[in-house]
């Protein structure tokens, strides 16, 4: 059945009441019953919950195969525990049949490849897939399609049942003897642990997995000793060089400033950018550089920014402790200045997933944010969006709360420069359709800017401002003028992945591709 | 042309590609590999083809690992190699000729 995106969703996916994406808050006002946790009783005191090894923490928490772990990704391509863990399941402990449900996997996660080729991870359920990873699943070795979801989409589903977690496997930089977890403090920080919330809570067990043990109790504690079952010390939970990077540069590549500015001359053309305003931005060369633009216009105004959420880095913090936004609420650190700051400076605080992004909650942050600027691997005339596959069909991304912000914000701003190498950014169709494209409203370019037509009072802003735009079709065939235009990729039936829209809706299919060999 | 020795130009940079000839006796041999061969790997193929073509190249082994290079630098990378496979690449460049 084809959804409002144009896509054809096979009908084995839609059983059990799943339906194909219809729109932006097509579920809006509908009820859901939230799933429950079978959760262990700790009833009688007790001094310590460290137990000696992951396998013995799995085998106390009656870890068998069929299972589904789930895991956080806070320690981005640093992260060690994902495969500590897997490895204890699989090879000590000879379980089977497992289930991945994570918040993202990178790079970081090659070895679990091997254990999908070998039939062992049967299930990936997350928001990034990466690397080899991402080459077996889309080579269809994977027994089930993965399922990709969006920041927000995740803690939906995990609150609405659809994702059951047996164990929740908590990374963190320190915890106490029974389990209270902070993100900084230790010797591998992340700072917010914002993504793992909503895992602890709905989990039927949590382990906490830690490489710096502190004296209870580790106050403020992100994930509450109340939710875990066990704690297990080991020597390093993850290389602290790729957890944080030393410091957000902002780029000083001319083509990505260019864009910058041109990004913060169109949020300073809306009505929106006025004293208290909202923002998101991206840690990408040319949505970084936007924060500092957008600086200038606000001295030149006399305003300043109300709050900021996000992945955070140092150049937001920056602003929070010159004064210029008021406060700053964070689910993700990405750089050492973001996560020394976080509960530190004040009016730097954390938040969970689902209060940043669920589209399922009462108020989820990005329903409040006036623009988010986001980056993006494709963007075709219809303004959808794909940052999850690569032009030649194969994984290599993630959605992130790319789609979250896009349709909570009143303006959405895609960045990103019209060709990459010989890949035109934007196109006739995009590979995958990761954010639709009635949540997309600006798209800023090096060869210049579209306005998504169903955004007229934009439009008008940006005339009253002097800031010359073009039709997204113009830039398409600028782009296919410089690189050429791509064949049509071709595919087998066989679905790799399903690409829920954030309320749980159909949104797209990743097909096994079928590469191009050229005979001769 | 002939192809008299084994000759390469280009780089594995991205957006070039690296074009290596050699004498071979049964028509044009191609391997062609590419990071991106699933949309652009027909085009990049008939632009080596037709390079060769009009450089009258009738036999040769070519080997050509593509970066994503455009059209034009393709073009390039096969007339530089084949030049250089005949002793021809240091004067007397048929410019605006088979070169174009």
């Amino acid at each position: 059945m084809k959804n409002a995106v144009g896509r054809d969703i096979p009908d084995f996916l839609l059983k059990d009441g799943r339906e194909v994406y219809q729109g932006k808050n097509y579920m809006d006002g509908k009820y859901i019953r939230k799933a429950s946790p079978r959760t262990r009783r700790c009833e009688k005191p007790r001094e310590s919950k460290i137990v000696d090894s992951l396998a013995q923490a799995l085998r106390d928490c009656g870890a068998k195969s069929g299972m589904t772990f789930s895991f956080h990704h806070h320690l981005r391509d640093g992260d060690f525990v994902v495969n500590m863990v897997m490895r204890a399941a699989i090879e000590e402990l000879g379980l089977e049949d497992l289930t991945i449900a994570a918040t993202s996997l990178g790079n970081a996660h090659d070895p679990i490849a091997a254990y999908i080729e070998q039939g062992k991870v049967v299930g990936i359920q997350t928001s990034g897939i990466r690397g080899r990873m991402g080459e077996v699943v889309s080579a269809g070795k994977l027994k089930t399609p993965a399922i990709i979801r969006s920041h927000g989409g995740r803690p939906r589903a995990i609150e609405g049942g659809e994702v059951h977690i047996d164990i929740a496997f908590i990374a963190a930089p320190t915890s106490d003897c029974v389990g209270n977890c902070r993100g900084v403090g230790g010797k591998s920080d992340c700072g917010s642990l914002g993504y793992a919330m909503s895992d602890a809570r709905y989990a039927d067990h949590v382990v906490v997995v830690t490489d710096c043990l502190v004296d209870f109790p580790n106050m403020p504690a992100s994930v509450e000793a109340i939710d875990v079952d066990a704690v297990v010390v080991v020597d390093s939970i993850g290389n602290p060089k790729k957890i944080a990077s030393s410091a957000a540069r902002i780029s000083q590549n001319p083509r990505d400033l260019m864009m910058a500015e041109n990004v913060a001359k169109v949020i300073a053309s809306t009505p929106y950018f006025k004293d208290g305003f909202s923002f998101q931005t991206g840690v990408g060369g040319p949505s970084l550089a936007a924060n500092l633009f957008l600086e200038q216009y606000m001295d030149q105004r006399g305003i300043k920014m109300g709050w900021a959420i996000g992945g955070i880095c140092g150049p937001m913090v920056e602003l929070l402790k010159k004064g210029k936004v008021g406060k700053v609420i964070d689910v993700q650190d990405f750089d050492l200045d973001a996560v020394n700051s976080i509960h530190r400076t004040p009016g730097h605080y954390e938040m969970s997933a689902s209060q940043y992004a669920n589209p399922a909650n009462k108020g989820a942050f990005v329903n409040k944010l006036d623009f988010v600027v986001l980056a993006a691997l494709e963007v075709d005339t219809g303004f959808n969006v794909n940052v999850l596959t690569g032009s030649d069909g194969v994984l290599r991304g993630a959605p992130g709360g790319h789609p979250d912000t896009a349709a909570g914000s009143k303006v959405c701003i895609i960045v990103t420069p019209l060709t990459r190498g010989r890949m035109a950014t934007v196109c006739e169709h995009v590979v995958t359709v990761t954010t639709p494209g009635d949540c997309v409203d600006v798209l800023v370019t090096d060869y210049g800017i579209a306005v998504n037509p169903l955004r007229p009072d934009l439009i008008e802003c940006l005339d009253n401002a002097g800031i010359p735009h073009v039709s997204i079709e113009s830039l398409k065939e600028k782009a296919y003028s410089l690189v050429g235009r791509p064949d049509d990729l071709e595919w087998e039936d066989k679905v790799v992945a399903v690409l829920e829209a954030r309320d749980g809706t159909i949104l797209d299919v990743v097909r096994k591709i079928k590469p191009y060999q050229p005979e001769g | 042309m002939e192809i008299l020795k084994p000759a390469a130009a280009g780089t594995l940079e991205s957006s070039d590609a690296q074009v290596t000839v050699e004498p071979g006796e049964n028509g044009i041999e191609l391997s062609l590999t590419s990071s991106v061969m699933n949309q652009y790997g027909r085009q990049i193929k008939a632009t080596v083809l037709e390079t060769l073509e009009r450089l009258d190249v009738q036999n040769a082994r070519v080997t050509v690992v593509d970066k994503g290079a455009l059209d034009c630098t393709l073009k390039a990378r096969v007339e530089c190699a084949v030049l250089r496979s005949c002793g021809q690449s240091a004067e007397n460049i048929p410019w605006g000729g088979a070169i174009r």
